[in-house]
């Protein structure tokens, strides 16, 4: 057992049970309070009486336990993964564990959002004291309820015994005693070793409710009373509303009323990104009433800035790579010198296009404004970040505004951003009333925060031996350069220079699962695949002999990652996936990745079908720590994967006149169910280390494994996505 | 405006809504019945699939006066407890990751084995084409399909 202060006073623990009591942890119309909503058989009976135990967990009469999911659920699973961990501490029974998910509460919970795969690894702590928290608790209860000493007892499975004799009580039998007991200064937590929970498989928590289509999304709210709501964009970025038919459109069938919104935010912050801040609201009763008010509108549209397209896109990251501003930089060694003496220099331009986030489950908010109070419900990654703005829209106090999270249609950086939610509180402010706001798959699409546009330079000096003596990257984007010039292969190469440049644009952009890494990993590993060759070289053994430098004689001050566990899940798919012995017809590409605290390792199999590539079989070697629930684990990577070859070769926004050309999936491509690899193989490198993200780092690596796996299928070597584009277009 | 008998899910309702409207959004806004997702709008995603008369049909672009007598089908209406052959093994091999778009793949999926109890990874990728999935469970969801016609 570990000692560990709990940082938690008596004061937190009765503010969210303040909370709890008030009603507030149950506020959705579709959680049946507190009962599971379909038991299975093996379970313990529903309890009449259930008592709070922290904020995390409460206990009911019979032993079921209701673990509260602090963030946001976005198809990560951690509405699965984060109670798991806190049951482990507690100590009890997975099968008798219902799961509801906790509404935002500053005062008590911690970084409750979902973002940079960082929900596990910032909660891990927190989890498990929490659960060790509840358990000390109930043993307290017990022990003087025994007259015993805590330490004479022992707590599993939701049953604590006396060491030292017969007698035994159930958590459900003593939960009602521990809910006055002080909450501990310092609890014990388990050794790694003892785990029973975590580092086993357990199905989605909401598996079942998914697949029997229960309405979980933000979508599917239905209040009494309720509206619905859908705005209208202005058709390009640079265009501004000035008025529109308002008369004629209130007079539609189903049409209750209708207005332009305001959403600008004074002192907006990064999650406030927002392509348009004036829009047409259109207030009803039905969807398709609105959608045919929506066609109806006549605007008058005001052109207030440039109206962009692909080509002026180019253009400025060319310039930008040429004398663009610098953001950030390092050098070590002497580059230019390097480069001079060089035997070989080998220089290629990597680039990649705007693209839209399209979660499948559109945005949309609830929201019911008076004019004092908000209560919000809806797909938010950042919930915080939404109170803090509607809070400053319409002027009212945090304290006033409730905001609770449904399960997410797919999220991928998109629902950081709150502008979706705050206009839906304006229209409800201005409707006077109760309203669902829905975009359409247009709307959505053609106002995104989108994934910036990329280009970048990579430049590597071989010696006589072909060794690596210099590297460069100038990397330029729209608005942001992809480049993070303390990564690998910065703290390997002698003489080294990264460069990150930004360049303007009036496009809405922003975090896009894996934001840059995506890129950079692609064009970075697509680029060392083609220096390992020019050099004569093995892929891996290229790699891994930069790493030994790394590990051996670092160059610079400090590099981002450790290189032993960056060359360990190299050497862990080298190994799985039989690397080096060649099969007739299949053509393999490598990649590996760091970032998000975590490393993947990627091997590609395509072979070539009536003449065209198809991806058979991947490998993936991943280094995330402690694996919480492994086959969930593994279902992230796979996903990460198919995403990353998907945007590679198909996916692309381009613009003309400031408005996107692709607006729906019959012009925009996301990949497909025959595009999808056979098999993707996933393995896990075994540490004690605490665990890290798996929502995007399996995504990056596998642009650049593709590309390499793709160049040996096809003799062709990809710099530009998407890769089934001949034309290098950007944006 | 004008009324419509449907049947849907083995009971009768009575709508009275612009025949223009499609079926999906009868189901959503007059209906509750949820479990019917809208994607794309355009018979592009899949995520909106539902069974007239046993046939996996795109309702986002089926008018409500396209369907008379038919028999509609919905998630909700697959099976009585979520006991579908392919609904079990979407849960045995744990499927979803948002989950937003499996009620529309589901029901393609179950339409597929309806007429073809044992189709190829050809057949599969046939019939599931017009499904997205953007978070990547492609190869999940070929599985479960193959572990449902043993089911």
């Amino acid at each position: 057992m570990t000692q560990i202060k709990t940082h938690y006073n008596r004061r937190s623990f009765l503010k969210v049970s303040a909370a709890a009591g008030g009603g507030m942890l149950i506020g959705f119309s579709w959680l049946a309070g507190c009962k599971p909503a379909s038991k299975p058989e093996e379970m313990v009976e529903v309890p009449n009486e259930w008592f709070e135990i922290n904020g995390y967990i409460k206990i009911g009469d019979t032993g079921m336990v209701t673990i509260y999911s602090p963030n946001p659920e976005i198809g990560q699973n951690v509405k699965t993964s984060m109670p798991m961990i806190v049951a482990e501490e507690l100590d009890v029974d997975w099968k008798n564990v219902v799961v509801e998910q906790a509404p935002l509460n500053t005062g008590f919970y911690q970084n409750q959002f979902a973002g940079g795969s960082l929900s596990i690894r910032l909660s891990w702590n927190a989890l498990r004291m929490a659960g060790a928290t509840g358990r000390r608790m109930l043993m307290e209860a017990a022990a003087k309820e025994l007259s015993l000493n805590v330490a004479d007892l022992t707590a599993n499975n939701g049953v604590i015994k006396e060491k030292n004799g017969e007698r035994s009580v159930t958590y459900g039998e003593i939960a009602s005693k521990a809910v006055g007991i002080e909450v501990p200064e310092e609890v014990a937590l388990k050794e790694i070793s003892d785990f029973k929970i975590i580092g086993t498989s357990r199905k989605n928590v909401d598996g079942k409710k998914i697949v029997t289509g229960e309405p979980l999304f933000g979508m599917d709210l239905n209040r009494d009373g309720m509206q619905l709501a859908m705005i209208q964009h202005p058709p390009a970025f640079g265009m501004k509303v000035k008025s529109f038919n308002e008369e004629e459109i209130k007079r539609m069938p189903g049409v209750k009323d209708a207005f332009i919104v305001d959403t600008t935010i004074k002192e907006a912050t990064w999650s406030d990104v927002n392509a348009f801040t004036q829009l047409i609201a259109i207030v009803g009763e039905t969807t398709w009433q609105l959608m045919q008010a929506k066609k109806a509108l006549k605007a008058d549209w005001e052109t207030v800035g440039q109206l962009e397209d692909s080509d002026l896109h180019l253009q400025r990251l060319e310039k930008a790579l040429v004398n663009g501003e610098i953001e950030e930089s390092r050098k070590d060694g002497d580059p230019d010198a390097a480069f001079k003496k060089a035997a070989k220099v080998i220089e290629r331009t990597y680039s990649s296009p705007f693209m839209a986030h399209n979660t499948l489950e559109p945005m949309n908010f609830f929201a019911n404004v008076t004019e004092n109070s908000a209560e919000l419900i809806g797909p938010t990654q950042t919930p915080e970040a939404l109170e803090g703005s509607v809070s400053k829209l319409l002027n009212i106090p945090i304290e006033n505004i409730t905001v609770d999270m449904t399960r997410m249609g797919g999220g991928f950086g998109r629902r950081l951003y709150v502008h979706f939610g705050v206009e839906a509180a304006a229209i409800s402010k201005k409707f006077g009333g109760p309203i669902k706001l829905i975009y359409t798959r247009e709307d959505d699409m053609s106002q995104g925060t989108y994934r910036p546009a990329y280009r970048s330079k990579y430049k590597a000096g071989l010696d006589e031996n072909n060794k690596l003596i210099a590297f460069s990257v100038r990397g330029a984007g729209l608005p942001e350069g992809p480049v993070f010039p303390n990564r690998f292969p910065a703290g390997a190469v002698e003489n080294y220079l990264a460069e990150k440049i930004k360049a303007k644009t009036n496009i809405s952009t922003g975090a896009w699962r894996a934001p840059r890494s995506h890129f950079t990993a692609g064009a970075e590993q697509a680029f060392l695949d083609e220096v390992a060759e020019i050099a004569g070289k093995d892929p891996i053994d290229f790699r891994l002999e930069l790493f030994d430098r790394a590990i051996n004689n670092p160059v610079g001050e400090k590099h981002e990652y450790e290189a032993e566990r960056y060359a360990g899940v190299l050497k862990l798919v080298k190994e799985k996936a039989n690397w080096g012995q060649d099969k007739p017809d299949v053509h393999r590409g490598v990649a590996a990745y760091f970032c998000h605290s975590t490393y993947v390792a990627e091997v590609f199999d395509i072979v070539l079908e009536n003449g065209q590539p198809k991806v058979k079989k991947v490998w993936c070697g991943v280094d995330c720590g402690i694996v919480v629930n492994p086959d969930a684990a593994i279902n992230m990577i796979q996903g990460g994967v198919i995403d990353g070859i998907g945007h590679a070769m198909y996916s692309e926004l381009t613009f003309k006149n400031g408005a996107p050309d692709q607006m729906n999936f019959d012009k925009y491509q996301l990949i497909r169910h025959s595009q999808a690899p056979e098999e993707i193989e996933v393995f896990f490198v075994e540490n004690e280390i605490a665990p890290t993200g798996l929502g995007e780092p399996g995504l990056p690596p596998a642009v650049g494994a593709l590309a390499n796996a793709l160049f040996k299928a096809t003799g062709k070597r990809h710099y530009h996505q998407p890769f089934t584009s001949n034309q290098p277009v950007v944006g | 405006m004008a009324t419509f008998n449907l049947k849907i899910n083995g009971k009768e309702h009575q709508v009275d809504v612009d025949p223009s409207t499609p079926i999906l959004w009868v189901l959503r806004d007059h209906l509750n019945l949820l479990g019917t997702k809208y994607g794309c709008g355009i018979s592009q995603c899949g995520s909106c699939t539902i069974h007239i008369d046993g046939i996996a049909t795109r309702s986002c672009l089926t008018p409500v006066s396209s369907i008379g007598n038919y028999n509609i089908t919905t998630i909700e209406g697959l099976s009585e407890n979520g006991d579908h052959p392919v609904q079990k093994a979407w849960l045995e091999h744990d499927v979803p990751q948002c989950g937003y778009c499996q009620a529309g793949q589901i029901m393609t999926a179950a339409a597929l084995l309806d007429n073809n109890p044992n189709p190829s990874d050809e057949e599969i990728d046939n019939a599931m084409h017009l499904n997205i999935c953007r978070c990547g469970t492609y190869v999940r969801i070929k599985q479960a399909i193959k572990t449902a016609t043993k089911i």
